[in-house]
């Protein structure tokens, strides 16, 4: 029995695609949940500034922080070298604080929370009532029935809704908690980490986030712990005209190991929806961290309207020696798509890897891609980066390694490869490669493939449709990825790769 | 059960007719066995049964059992019955033998109106199936054909076929690349499977195939038709003398 289960495990993988296939419609995310707002008025000032700031019950110290980033944005100017082409954005055409009414006054525990919103959770295959069940109540150590816990945090539009298995969590000494209650409860840690690896200069979109961020989600895992579950934060836009800024802080102390998963999903709108995240990780000596993100924002529709622009700053810093870091991405949504999650190799024999799937289909364009900075001595990374291009999509990977001076004797390893599906769509590969030593090694493969018709047909005439077919080769292909993710993000990545590339045959 | 008539084949963007006038009828529960010179078309004939793009039917029918096949997807001639085991078995990178088999199977279910096969009954399926034909477990998780032997392949299209119980098999050069060994588990997997109710189109070169799998009637194809049918003693006529003058009868 044993045995049959742990095949099925893996060999369900591919299935579950196709048979997701087979129940595909358009976008399965894009209903939204009716429900009262608060906003804050259009557009972004420094009165917004200390009002988000303000509404979210935040020290002196941190409104300044946010005023400082945000005077610097002005004198800032959007980035235009990617391969991307989007009209300009009126940044004071958008709301940047939108909560749900009923999260006026803090839920005390997930029992006070709106049950629309629990609801709109539930529809996207969150348990978290089922987890609320157990978080809510006194002994709260039971598992769910499926025997796997994760402890999600929910973020409904600006607002953090609800974090599960706390308790259990804080008995390890792990603290997993929304950004907004970190400021107020960590401020020691917040205060000496944030903005240590993403600084509020860094960039147009990272500086804008760190005036306006509005929650996101904070894990700290002490010395030696081993977090005893997955943590993971589902996003949610559903406010209209809402740009969402989440800002993720997670620090792993000496010796520790948390696996970290993102979901996000959007509702299906006309007009574009700005979305500019900021994720910083610290990771400090003998550290290990698993990021792993499923990127599902409405992309659009097929003539290119609606969808959401996502641009993102994602950074690790592996601070001291051995620390390790590896990012997963599985990016299927967005119109736009600007993100580069990078590791600083700082300590010595500290190792980055990134693995990544990125899907454009339709008029979908994606710019993504990593930067691997190896600062310390006998430093590894590895790229695998597997890019899927259909419709009349662009996809882009953009790599930068950097062996530093003192990076002695490090390696770096890429290998990029991409997939074109139809005649319209393009792939580009861009990497830059600086080494300024001479015992370290970097080694980049790249290649671009159609997608092979002979393989279709034998699939075909073992009675797949086109659809099927063309979701079971693009599993394929992307495979050495989606076995990074953790088993029940991999499933799920499958499916979305299925429903993604839906009609982009045929 | 299949039944070819006067069937006209040209490439799709060539000005090159391959098969001329192909006309054959495999009853239920026949084996026939195809053979004939390189290039005599008989892969293109099978490919052009189960529908692969590429070639354009110029003139003539072809149906199983009364079902015009020529206006069907390749996956709808596989729902209804029909599976060729290829000459060159494709390579799929990625995605695990015993994923593409259930994926199949299951879509042929479906597409008959079937629930899917559960997760326990499948395996049991597949390792009884795969127990017969000595393909080993590995060989089951291993990618698609990506890096098997030669004969692994072979053995794996067979495998397939084992597990979708198609009603018309074609079957193109599966002895080729063979071992002694291989060649009796094959064959008694085919012997196996025969029945009243399937129909077997073998394609092979050799002789020595059809000491296993005995046909009903061998034909000969030579520059796209059929040149000459009859029992199995043609087979053996052709292992004695090649081809001569058989092909210049055509
Ligand atoms: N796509 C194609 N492009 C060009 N020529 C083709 C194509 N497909 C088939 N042919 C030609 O058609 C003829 C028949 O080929 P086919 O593969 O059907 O032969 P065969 O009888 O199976 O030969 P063999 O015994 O060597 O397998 C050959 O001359 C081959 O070169
Ligand atoms: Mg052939």
């Amino acid at each position: 029995m044993t045995e049959t289960v742990d095949l099925e495990v893996r060999e369900g993988v591919d299935r579950e695609t196709v048979e997701t296939v087979q129940n595909m419609g358009s976008y399965k995310y894009g209903w939204d949940t009716e429900i009262e707002m608060d906003y804050a008025p259009k557009g972004v000032n420094e009165d917004i500034v200390r009002l988000i700031s303000e509404k979210n019950g935040e020290p002196e110290w941190m409104t300044e922080w946010r005023l400082e980033a945000f005077r610097r944005w002005k004198t800032m100017e959007e980035p235009r070298w990617a391969m991307l082409n989007y009209p300009v954005i009126d940044y004071q055409d958008q709301y940047y604080y939108a909560r749900p009414k009923s999260m006026e006054v803090k839920p005390k525990s997930l029992d006070e929370v709106d049950p629309k919103l629990l609801a709109t959770y539930e529809k996207l295959g969150i348990p978290l009532k089922e987890q609320m069940i157990l978080a809510g109540v006194e002994g709260a150590d039971a598992a769910p029935a499926d025997g796997r816990k994760v402890a999600v945090d929910a973020v409904f539009d600006s607002v953090s809704v609800g974090t599960t298995f706390k308790d259990e969590l804080a008995k390890a000494g792990v603290i997993f908690c929304s950004i907004s209650e970190a400021i107020r409860e960590h401020p020691e840690l917040v205060k000496k980490y944030l903005g240590s690896v993403v600084p509020q200069s860094d960039n147009f979109f990272a500086t804008l986030n760190s005036a306006v961020f509005s929650d996101g989600s904070f894990v700290y895992v002490p010395p030696g712990v081993r977090c005893p579950m997955e943590l993971s934060t589902y996003f949610r836009i559903n406010a209209e005209n809402t740009g969402q800024f989440e800002r993720t802080l997670i620090i792993a102390d000496k010796g520790s190991y948390v696996s970290y998963l993102e979901g996000c999903t959007a509702p299906q709108r006309d007009t574009n929806q700005l979305h500019a995240a900021v994720v910083e990780i610290v990771v400090l000596e003998d550290a290990e961290v698993k990021y792993s993100t499923v990127q599902n924002w409405f992309p659009g529709d097929e003539n290119g309207k609606g969808g959401i622009y996502n641009f993102v700053t994602k950074r690790a810093d592996c601070r001291e020696a051995r620390a390790k870091v590896m990012w997963t991405q599985v990016e299927t949504g967005s119109a736009i798509t600007w993100k580069y999650p990078s590791c600083i190799l700082r300590g010595d024999e500290s190792q980055g890897e990134f693995y990544s799937i990125a899907i454009a289909n339709n008029m979908q364009q994606a710019d993504t891609g990593t930067k691997m900075i190896h600062l310390g001595k006998d430093t590894r990374s590895r790229i695998v980066s597997k890019g899927i291009s259909a419709g009349k999509a662009q996809n882009t990977y953009r790599g930068l390694v950097t062996m530093h001076p003192r990076a002695k004797n490090s390696r770096n390893y890429t290998q990029c490869d991409s997939l074109l599906i139809g005649s319209e769509c393009g792939a580009h590969t861009v990497p830059y490669i600086e080494v300024k030593n001479t015992s370290s090694r970097v080694e980049h493969e790249a290649t671009t493939s159609k997608v092979d018709d002979d393989q279709l047909f034998y699939c075909r005439s073992r009675g797949m449709d086109e659809e099927e077919a063309v979701a079971l080769v693009v599993n394929g292909f992307c495979r050495e990825v989606l076995q990074a993710l953790p088993m029940e993000f991999a499933m799920e990545a499958q499916s979305l790769v299925a429903i993604s590339l839906e009609g982009s045959v045929g | 059960m299949l039944k070819i008539d006067n069937l006209h084949v040209k490439l799709e963007d060539e000005d090159k007719q391959i098969l001329k006038g192909v006309t054959l009828e495999v009853p239920a529960g026949e084996v026939h066995a195809i053979m004939g010179p390189n290039g005599s078309g008989k892969s293109t004939l099978s490919y052009v049964l189960s529908g692969r793009d590429g070639y354009e039917v110029t003139d003539g029918t072809a149906s199983l059992d009364g079902e015009d096949l020529l206006d069907m997807e390749p996956e709808e001639r596989a729902a209804a019955g029909l599976f060729l085991a290829f000459q060159y078995p494709v390579e799929i990178p990625g995605v695990g033998n015993m994923t593409f088999l259930r994926t199949a199977l299951n879509a042929q279910r479906k597409a008959k109106g079937l629930d899917e096969v559960s997760a326990g009954d499948f395996l049991k399926l597949i390792r009884e199936k795969a127990k017969d034909l000595k393909i080993d477990a590995d060989m089951l998780k291993r990618p698609v054909n990506v890096g098997f032997s030669g004969g692994e392949k072979k053995r794996n299209e067979i495998l397939q076929m084992a597990m979708l119980e198609p009603r018309m098999c074609i079957m193109d050069e599966t002895d080729s690349g063979l071992d002694v060994d291989a060649m009796r588990l094959v064959s008694d997997g085919v012997n196996a499977l025969r029945s009243e109710g399937r129909s077997f189109l073998v394609i092979t070169h050799y002789q020595r195939l059809l000491n296993h799998i005995q046909p009903d009637v061998v034909h000969i194809m030579s520059n796209g038709r059929i040149v000459k049918s009859g029992g199995p003693e043609l087979a053996l006529q052709v292992e004695e003398e090649g081809y001569g003058d058989l092909v210049e009868a055509g």
